[in-house]
């Protein structure tokens, strides 16, 4: 078991850089939370998580209601994925995604029937004490319950991989710092109590021994809730392992290991994993959720989704059923204003526009951003760089980007290695910071991308060649032992034709009177000469079939040689594998 | 409803490079109303001799290379390069010297490097290099704000003298000019003599009003976050240590750590030359190493050189440096700034 030793450190601590942005959080976050009403049509990503896509465990044509499991884990990464109203499903067909791209991927497609009747729930656990991990651990994989903060990854993996070492200290995610999005602000001002009791089952379930909950300062109400809940649990249950930490509102605040830093004073390096530090940390949201599929058994169909920005009419927050289209949803909140030219799912910082409004909104939307040309500051043409390094003092990963700008830019990719490249962690200050204008973030994507698909090539290309010295090889080899062969056998005749001569030459110089004086004896001893000559192929012969067949039996180790029988070789002990 | 799509992030800097540049003009301001206010009206055609000449070579370089006019000429960038090598010039030079010095350093400098952002060297110490290696004479045409001295020639006299050389009446130009306390300094020592007892210092002092001018428009630029203190800070330690231990060894040879620092172009350039983001190294580190190597080579150029000043040639060298610098004083990136005893071996 590792040793794992990381000291935790009072009080805050204040990561490098950040942003203090505007943050445009209202007007949504000032009203409730509202009800998106049901649409006709659900359209569900088999993949809207990280790891593999569903298996759908439903046909078209079938009845299903809302809650009832629509696809099925594939992998140990993965997530289930849950009928969000009852209706029929309509097709299991490629339909567009929320993505960068613009990709389409196999969704199910479900028409709504109005009526909104609920499947049995799971098995409600509202003594979960009595469950172990392990349990737990699997009624989350069937509620489908993932990371809600954006990554959509498995939370019962995220638990399952903190085991091993023990986790002393959960950390609660309710920083969101991005600029927009309040849609875990709603929830800790709304429903403070699922986030805690969550808190309380995860602990439970990782067996930490108290939870930091970071919020940032400019969400007093959301703080004043959390509080008031902690308060209460102290004073009836006693309940101490609960602590709110408030946390300056500078971007990126809220990545995880930023948020991990200033809670914590650790940092976790890239290659390392946080729970290696006997941490975990969750999204708020996400532990809400998690709580109502144990104790009410539960699965995710919904989610809170932040609609926002100069674009729509009446910027707000409301509960929106996973798979809902995003242009209803933008309908609930009053629908486009004019000159709307920008759609983005997420924040300003980190989302990423869309192509269209069709796409569903999946587990990972947590805000629609809708912008027009007056909400964003004017984006003037990039400039060449002067290394004012506002970029580098602002970058909370403590890279230079003025430095892997020039590198990248120059495609000098070893380069942009030696600093730090994949440390970026794409957050987008430096870009935000340039004077410049240079659209840095864009460049070490591209770096990235530069990078990853060079090495696939390198590991291809490494590949083929090693193919292809072995096809040599073996080819060379195949000549040597024909020639071998060949020598072998020409020797042999050679021999054979030797020494029928020699014997010849003595039957002739031995008895020459017997020849002279038996005519008949020259033709006996030719006969004999000839037979002689025909048993020695005939022996010759015997010896290489004796010889093949060794070597056969000996070759058939490497089975699969599909010229084995012809050229029996001991490729086997030298290819890894006997693969070619 | 379709939408054009654009990468993240989707927010924009309120600043841009122009407004850097406005700055640092706005800082060079309070010097050069000091210097003309001392050494004349000469000081005044240098700048608006060279900064013409660097905008229109800019202008030409930008249309030779078929480059967009408007970014570069708008950024104020060239700007900044003319008048900080007019700053450098002899208060009594001819008019062809800041015009031959700005042509060279934007012409050759920058443009032939690229423009702004790509050239290695500083422009403005290049083209006063140049000057200085191609015009010795013309470069030593300082005249001291002594009693009837430059600053008694009036605006029509300074521009008589500076574009037809010609002297008002009965004015002799050597009654105008006079050596510079590096050049009182460096004849003494060439001459065998001891400077303790020379007054090396004597016709100096207004040294220190151009220094004060300067270190309030470096102060404006410091408030502005147009620069960083590390290069002019370090810069000032490098001089002082790297005098001091000479100053040690042989005070009737080596001049005093103060003398250093506020004569001839220390405090103007660690302040507005050294500060040059582009050419000037770019993590906090490196802005160290950066401005304590420009210190102590400027002061080793002068007590050994055979140039009066260092300065120019010791921030020549270090733009040199620059990118090995960079690249071995990254700073420490995330993750990596505390060693935490964690072992993970045996997963």
């Amino acid at each position: 078991m590792p040793e794992a030793r990381a000291t935790i450190s009072p009080g805050l601590h204040g990561f490098h850089g950040g942003l203090d942005l505007e943050y445009h959080k209202a007007p949504a976050c000032d009203r409730p939370i509202g009800e998106m009403p049901l649409v006709d049509e659900y359209v569900l990503p088999l993949h809207m998580h990280i790891g593999a896509p569903a298996i759908p465990v439903v046909s078209v044509g079938d009845h299903v209601r809302r809650g009832q499991l629509l696809a099925r884990p594939d992998d140990f990464i993965s997530a289930a994925i849950h009928a969000p109203t009852s209706g029929v499903i309509q097709a299991i067909e490629p339909r567009g995604l929320p993505h960068p791209g613009g990709l389409s991927a196999q969704s199910i497609v479900l028409a709504a029937d109005g009526e909104d009747r609920e499947a049995e729930p799971l098995d409600p656990w509202p003594d979960y004490q009595d469950k172990s991990p392990v349990e737990l651990r699997a009624r989350l994989r069937e509620a489908g319950i993932v990371g809600l903060g954006g990554a959509v990854f498995p939370t019962a993996v995220k638990l399952a991989t903190a085991n091993p070492g023990g986790v002393e200290t959960l950390v609660l995610n309710g920083a969101e710092c991005e600029p927009f999005i309040s849609c875990d602000d709603r929830l800790m001002q709304e429903s403070p109590e699922p986030i805690l009791r969550g808190a309380q089952m995860m602990l439970h379930a990782v067996g930490a021994s108290r939870c930091l909950i970071g919020v940032e300062d400019n969400k007093p109400q959301a703080i004043e809730a959390l509080q008031a809940v902690i308060d209460r649990l102290a004073d009836e249950e006693d309940e101490r392992r609960l602590e709110i930490k408030v946390v300056p509102s500078i971007y990126p605040a809220g990545g995880e290991k930023q948020l991990i830093r200033t809670l914590t004073g650790i940092e976790v390096p890239r290659n390392r994993h946080v729970t290696d530090y006997q941490l975990l940390c969750l999204n708020v949201g996400t532990v809400a959720n998690s709580w109502h599929a144990v104790v009410e058994g539960r699965a995710l169909t919904e989610r809170v989704v932040t609609v926002a920005g100069g674009g729509v009419v009446e910027p707000r927050n409301l509960r929106v059923r996973v798979g809902t289209p995003m242009a209803e949803v933008i309908e609930a909140a009053g629908g486009y204003t004019e000159g709307v030219d920008r759609l983005l799912m997420g924040g300003p910082m980190m989302g990423f526009a869309l192509h269209e409004d069709a796409v569903p909104v999946v587990k990972a939307t947590n805000c629609l951003l809708a912008m027009r040309p007056v909400d964003r500051d004017p984006t003037p043409p990039p400039q060449p760089c002067i290394r004012c390094s506002r970029c580098s003092e602002a970058c909370p990963a403590d890279l230079l980007p003025q430095q892997l700008y020039w590198y990248a830019r120059a495609r000098q990719f070893e380069r942009s290695h030696d600093y730090h490249l994949f440390d970026c962690i794409e957050c987008g200050v430096c870009s935000a910071v340039c004077p410049s204008h240079i659209p840095l973030v864009q460049y070490f994507r591209h770096a990235k991308t530069e990078i990853w698909s060079a090495e696939r090539e390198r590991a291809k290309a490494e590949h083929a060649r090693r193919r292809f010295e072995f096809h040599n090889e073996r080819i060379e080899r195949q000549k040597a032992e024909r020639e071998a062969a060949l020598a072998k056998k020409r020797a042999a005749i050679k021999a054979a034709q030797e020494k029928a001569a020699a014997k010849q030459d003595a039957d002739e110089g031995g008895v020459p009177a017997k020849a002279k004086g038996n005519s008949g004896a020259a033709s006996t001893a030719s006969t004999d000469d000839g037979k002689s000559a025909a048993s020695m192929s005939i022996e010759a012969a015997r010896a290489r079939a004796k010889e093949r067949k060794a070597r056969v039996q000996q070759g058939e180790r490497a089975t699969d040689e599909p010229d084995g029988a012809e050229c029996p070789s001991d490729e086997s002990t030298e290819r890894p594998g006997g693969s070619s | 409803m379709k939408f054009p799509v654009q990468t993240s992030p989707h927010v924009e800097a309120p600043s841009n490079v122009a407004d850097m540049m406005t700055v640092v003009l706005w800082a060079l301001v309070p010097g050069t109303v000091a210097a003309v206010w001392l050494l004349g009206w000469g000081v005044l055609f240098n700048v608006a001799l060279a900064v013409g000449a660097a905008w229109l070579a800019e202008a030409l370089m930008l249309w030779l290379r078929a480059r967009p006019f408007r970014p570069a000429l708008t950024d104020r960038s060239v700007l900044i390069t003319g008048w900080i090598l007019a700053l450098c010039l002899p208060n009594l030079a001819p008019w062809w010297l800041p015009v031959v010095g700005a042509v060279f350093a934007v012409v050759v400098a920058k443009q032939l490097y690229g423009g702004i952002g790509y050239n290695l060297f500083n422009p403005a110490m290049v083209g006063y290099v140049v000057l200085l290696v191609s015009f010795p004479e013309a470069m030593t045409r300082w005249g001291a704000p002594v009693e009837g001295g430059v600053a008694s020639l009036t605006l029509t006299e300074a521009a008589q003298w500076t574009f037809l050389g010609v002297l008002p009446g009965a004015t002799a130009f050597d009654a105008l000019s006079q050596a510079t306390p590096l050049d009182q300094w460096r004849m003494v020592v060439t001459q065998g003599g001891d400077i303790t007892g020379a007054s090396i210092w004597q016709d100096g002092a207004w040294s220190l009003w151009l220094n004060l001018a300067f270190l309030a428009g470096g102060a404006w630029m410091l408030y502005r976050g147009a620069i960083r203190w590390h290069i002019p800070v370090a810069m000032a330690v490098g001089v002082l240590l790297t005098a001091s231990l000479l100053w040690g060894i042989d005070p009737e040879r080596f001049a005093d750590p103060l003398f250093h620092l506020v004569t001839g172009g220390v405090i103007f350039g660690a302040l507005f030359v050294a500060t040059d983001p582009v050419t000037a190294s770019t993590t906090p580190r490196g802005r160290l190493v950066f401005g304590f190597g420009i210190g102590v080579l400027a002061v080793l150029i002068r007590s050994f050189g055979n140039y009066p000043d260092g300065v120019a040639f010791a921030i020549l060298l270090m733009n040199l440096a620059v990118p090995l610098i960079d690249y071995y004083t990254q700073p420490p990136v995330f993750g990596r700034k505390a060693r935490l005893d964690v072992d993970t071996e045996g997963r």
